[in-house]
């Protein structure tokens, strides 16, 4: 299946959740992040399109105070065809339901895209920080990251581009 | 030990009993066994049977209460600085540290955007001896091993400290 027929499929069944974006890819579709659980168990169980693999949770960053993405890579063994999903937060409240119910290795993506971004995923049953440790401030990922002076009494030396150390 | 020179056999050795304990402290040190990043690699190679750290008398212990030395080789994070001071602190006295590679030492690739890397395992650690090099080869780690015997040789366990 194409990605647009895959399109099709989706918004054929779900209304409303495939959200038009010119600026996207050939393989990618925006979907609405508040009927995602929906459409993912939907792309998982329908014949047609059988998205039996999660290929990897990304977050992205867009910047200059832009919205959160989240993008996920599927990959359907049975039909050889792939998508990427892709899905807009609110930068001020990034939350969406999870899909780690749904295809099981997504426990582990979305623990990590919460431990550098911040987005929320609903429902997920442990959603932990998964690299950092847990007393860790701030999410490192984002362009408005800003490291913290001192962990647990160790300074953090901050140096500037020019300065260096400051 | 002029007097006593050549008063006994020949199988017997007049020496201080500093330099005695110096000497046997100097030529077993043995490190405890972790490593962070690739210069575990290297650590290894230098362990294996090219290179044999047994030769000079270093053997890999996995308890910190069995090690005399700690080798820090790779980079330390924050969440890890503080469990290699956990063990550090869990060594018995008299213990080393000998920060191997650039990493280690001053934060080596990531001493400038690296947000979640500690800028130099010296932050929470005493070191000993700073091996340079990205990762060091084992001759290099070797070399750093040796400078840290020859410093064990010359401390004086036995004479009191003066205050």
């Amino acid at each position: 299946m194409t990605t647009t027929e895959i399109k099709s499929t989706i918004s054929d069944q779900n209304s409303g959740a495939v959200i038009e974006n010119e600026g996207l890819s050939d393989n990618q579709i925006e979907i609405n992040g508040s009927q995602w659980l929906e459409v993912a168990t939907f792309m998982k169980e329908d014949p047609n399109l059988s998205f039996d693999q999660l290929e990897c949770i990304t977050g992205i960053d867009t910047g200059d105070g832009g919205s959160l993405q989240s993008r996920y890579n599927l990959h359907s063994m049975e039909h050889r065809h792939k998508v990427e999903i892709v899905i807009n937060h609110d930068r001020k409240k990034p939350i969406v339901p999870s899909i780690e119910q749904v295809w099981r290795i997504g426990d582990w993506f979305e623990r990590e895209t919460y431990d550098m971004f911040g987005i929320e995923y609903e429902g997920h049953r442990d959603l932990r920080r998964i690299l950092c440790p847990d007393d860790w401030e701030g999410w490192p990922l984002r362009k408005d990251y800003e490291g913290q002076d001192s962990y647990h009494g160790i300074v953090v030396p901050k140096i500037k581009e020019e300065d260096g150390w400051e | 030990m002029g007097v006593l020179e050549n008063k006994f056999q020949d199988n017997v050795i007049v020496a201080s009993l500093d330099k005695i304990l110096g000497w046997a402290r100097s030529t077993s040190p043995w490190y405890f066994q972790f490593g962070l990043a690739c210069c575990a690699i290297e650590m290894m190679a230098s362990a294996a049977s090219r290179h044999d750290l047994e030769r000079i008398g270093m053997m890999p212990r996995s308890s910190p209460r069995q090690a005399d030395v700690m080798i820090v080789a790779g980079t330390v994070t924050m969440k890890m600085a503080l469990r290699v001071k956990k063990l550090y602190e869990q060594m018995a006295d008299p213990k080393y540290v000998i920060s191997m590679g650039s990493c280690a030492t001053s934060g080596g690739p990531y001493w400038q955007h690296g947000y979640h890397v500690l800028k130099g395992v010296d932050l929470v650690v005493p070191v000993d001896v700073y091996v340079p090099g990205c990762p060091p080869r084992p001759e290099a780690l070797i070399e750093g091993l040796l400078k840290l015997q020859e410093k064990i040789q010359t401390e004086r366990p036995l004479t009191r400290k003066s205050a």
